[in-house]
């Protein structure tokens, strides 16, 4: 069985960001990028499913600029065996993402898909989802484990009581929740090997897909920012403000 | 202008983010319709009939909507969205599970976590973990919306008489079934809707120590909340994870043991109205958002605090 496994390239999630002057987005020139980490998590899960002989290939697809490209090795380096680029400079939002990706998946015909749960930059949650109904195949989204089986499989997701088991049947698509497992670290060998594997390019606008934004961004801005209080000396203290001046419990 | 809402429950009890939900609604305008889908769950649509604002309640029962299996509850509610110039959900793991599937049916953008409502077309969310608000127009003739549920006062669960009309199900899809579910039982307040939560982080040191937490918690009707390495480290269940990608609070008072304030941990909770912050290392993030710090060790602190609370 083929996995594919969708990467995102955002800002990196120790770098504080800035948002820009004329309120038109987030700073991201020169700023340091990474693979989003909900999409290593899937990278890794499905990695481990070719090392337990239940993938047979693992191929890494991102979408965007030329720059994903790092991305995509950096996917490769984790064990990816090739990657796909479907290029375009156009801004992507999720529905044009899944669009793109089922495009790809109709190509590449995987048996199961792949993704992070979420961007850490849009923060949207929408795009694995958004990609099985347009698949029209079942979902496993915010996944903690995942158990392949005969022609199904198991999810054990994390909701908001707990955890929920879902059994789904195959094809289907998965989005990797924090712990469903530790991703490895890139080793140097592995690195130089991931440059050698094949990364193939694709123009987004041979697929025939609609790209255009449906949500126009009128501004971004900066949150109220909370101000630091006061540092209390002791618990009595701290239990005599809480009920005398903040008047909280 | 007829909005749809999608009713989240257990198919006994409506779950109080429903309420915050009609009250995203209201601020967008027009007439409001509840969707009840689940099995047995009538009463719940009786509950829905008395929210404040609910012009209409549709109730679709069957075993394949008991679950609510994102699979099979987007395919009835893209069939109803139609008629509808919105469709709100909550932002839970209910709604951010099929809402996006019903967008993508319908060929429009969802517009997730929503914090503000602008105008009918035009809406406010956090981007990088609520480090930047966007402010976001849709040109999609349905508006489908997840709401933050801490961004908008409940409404009233009573008082209001709607007619509950029953829809006919549709088939079921069937390539997903639930299989079973593990939730964590607790005699205290629901995390996202508690006025006081108390969180313990990675200072906790394991997750026996949380008992330290729980007899405070007891005191205070507090709700327990955890930071992602705490959860990570196995103190206490996924479920207690307060953050960018765990659970959004905004209590009147929240209590931070032992957390040093990671930007991912400060998305969930930086709207709470009081913060209090316990951390020995008085260098911690925490201590910049929080109302009142105390530079100490937890050790000693939590039994301090739960003596003070009895007095």
């Amino acid at each position: 069985m083929k996995v594919l496994v969708a990467v995102k390239r955002v800002v990196d999630y120790n770098v504080k960001i800035r948002v820009k002057a004329d309120q038109t987005g987030v700073e991201t020139a020169n700023v340091k990028m990474a693979m989003n980490p909900f999409d290593e998590i899937a990278v890794e899960e499905a990695v481990r499913m070719k090392e337990a002989g239940k993938a047979t290939e693992v191929v890494a697809v991102s979408l965007g600029t030329p720059a994903c490209q790092e991305t995509i090795r950096y996917a490769m380096a984790l064990g990816a065996d090739r990657g796909i680029l479907v290029q375009t400079d156009q801004e992507l939002q999720p529905l044009a993402v899944a669009k793109l990706l089922k495009a790809t998946v109709e190509r590449e015909d995987p048996g199961l898909v792949i993704l992070g749960k979420q961007a850490i930059d849009d923060d949207s949650n929408q795009t694995g989802q958004m990609l099985a109904a347009l698949l029209d195949w079942p979902q496993g989204a915010f996944a903690s484990k995942v158990e392949l089986g005969d022609g199904e499989m198991d999810v054990i997701r994390e909701v908001d009581g707990g955890l929920e088991t879902v059994k789904l049947k195959l094809p289907a698509v998965i989005t990797a929740d924090l712990r469903l497992n530790e991703p490895r670290y890139a080793k140097l060998p592995n690195i130089m090997k991931a440059k050698k594997k094949p990364l193939e390019t694709i123009d987004a606008g041979e697929t025939g897909v609609d790209l255009e934004p449906r949500l126009v961004t009128l501004k971004v801005n900066e949150p109220s920012q909370r101000q630091a209080g006061i540092v209390v000396e002791s618990v009595s203290e701290l239990v005599d403000k809480l009920r005398n001046e903040a008047k909280v419990i | 202008m007829t909005i749809l809402v999608i009713a989240e429950h257990d198919n006994e009890q409506l779950k109080p983010s429903t309420l915050n939900t009609v009250a995203a609604a209201s601020q967008v305008g027009g007439d409001i319709h509840l969707l009840v889908a689940g099995h047995n769950c009538a009463s719940v649509a009786d509950s829905g009939a008395k929210i404040q604002g609910v012009a209409k309640v549709l109730l679709a029962e069957d075993s394949h909507y008991e679950h609510a299996l994102a699979e099979e509850l987007s395919i009835l509610v893209t069939g109803l969205a139609e008629n509808y110039t919105h469709v709100l959900a909550s932002a839970t793991s209910v709604g951010k599970n099929f809402m996006p599937r019903v967008a993508a049916r319908l060929d429009v953008a969802q517009i997730s976590d929503v914090v503000g409502v602008e105008s009918e077309d035009t809406f406010v969310r956090p981007i990088y973990a609520g480090n930047a608000l966007a402010t976001v127009q849709s040109k999609d003739g349905i508006k489908i919306i997840t709401a933050r549920s801490t961004a908008f006062d409940a409404v009233d669960a009573e008082g209001g008489s709607a007619a509950v009309e029953s829809l006919a199900a549709g088939g079921a899809y069937g390539q997903s079934s639930f299989v079973s579910q593990e939730l964590t039982v607790s005699e205290r307040p629901e995390l996202t809707s508690a006025s006081v939560v108390i969180s313990g982080g990675r200072g906790m040191a394991n997750g026996e120590n949380f008992k330290l937490i729980e007899a405070v918690a007891d005191k205070l009707n507090a709700a327990i909340g955890a930071s992602r390495a705490a959860v990570d480290a196995g103190f206490v269940p996924n479920d207690y994870q307060v953050g960018q990608t765990g659970k959004i609070v905004a209590p009147d008072l929240y209590i931070a043991v032992g957390i040093s304030g990671a930007i991912q941990h400060l998305a969930g909770m930086k709207e709470s109205k009081v913060i209090v912050a316990i951390n020995k290392d008085e260098e911690a993030p925490i201590f910049q958002v929080a109302d009142y710090g105390l530079v100490a060790d937890l050790f000693s602190a939590l039994p301090e605090l739960n003596e003070a609370l009895s007095e």
